[in-house]
């Protein structure tokens, strides 16, 4: 199997946006919990668990420019087109059925959640309909 | 509509793997796998490519939809 670069780049960059995730999430939910920020700093930190997830979406975008294999790189386009349709429509359907009281709210950054999943649908869809998916 | 191919026939008589093929190529086994299989066409450049390696003209190895079609007909 020829190494793939763009693929270990990616890998690599995926471990250690996950390391910052978990590090500014520990901040943010510490700095809250001990009332240790206000103002516009408490902005700032509430952001800060958003920043490596935002990495993720930059690191996917960075794999597609980076993959020089035309047909690796189609498989993780497909998957990014079902990742966005899935967020965005189950993001949609239940914004209405919120907006008519029939279901309790939910934190906007589940839509981050649903693309991840989203991903993992287009994997296995690119499974069943080409019969392979990008290695990870 | 996806294209015929002779990459599967073409790499036989050399008694390459796909392995083989796709470092020639310097693309992934599964790439090559999926153009044999009739699964995905490639680029222009990639075509190209493959004809450079093969030292065939490209219609020698891919069969035009258009004309492979009207031959059914």
């Amino acid at each position: 199997m020829l190494p793939n670069p763009a693929m270990k780049r990616y890998n690599t960059r995926m471990i250690r946006l996950c390391l910052v995730y978990a590090a500014f999430l520990l901040v943010a939910i510490y700095s809250f919990s001990h009332h240790l920020v206000g103002g516009p700093a408490a902005y700032v930190v509430a952001m800060l668990p958003a920043l490596p997830i935002i990495g993720v979406f930059a690191s996917v975008g960075r794999y597609l420019v980076e993959e020089a294999d035309e047909y690796l790189r189609m498989l993780m386009i497909r998957q990014t087109l079902w990742a966005s349709g899935l967020a965005l429509s189950l993001a949609t359907i239940w914004g209405f059925l919120e907006s008519f009281d029939l279901v309790g709210h939910i934190d906007s950054y589940y839509v981050a959640v649903l693309w991840f999943l989203g991903l993992g649908v287009g994997a296995v869809m690119n499974r069943l309909t080409l019969g392979s998916t990008v290695k990870c | 509509m996806l294209m015929e191919n002779r990459l599967r026939i073409l790499r036989a008589e050399r008694s390459w793997s796909q392995q083989d093929l796709a470092e020639r190529l310097e693309v992934s086994r599964q790439s090559v796998n999926a153009i044999e299989t009739g699964k995905y066409d490639p680029s222009l450049p990639l075509a190209f490519r493959i004809a450079e390696l093969f030292d065939l003209p490209i219609e020698e190895i891919f069969v035009s939809p258009a004309r492979h079609s009207s031959k059914a007909i």
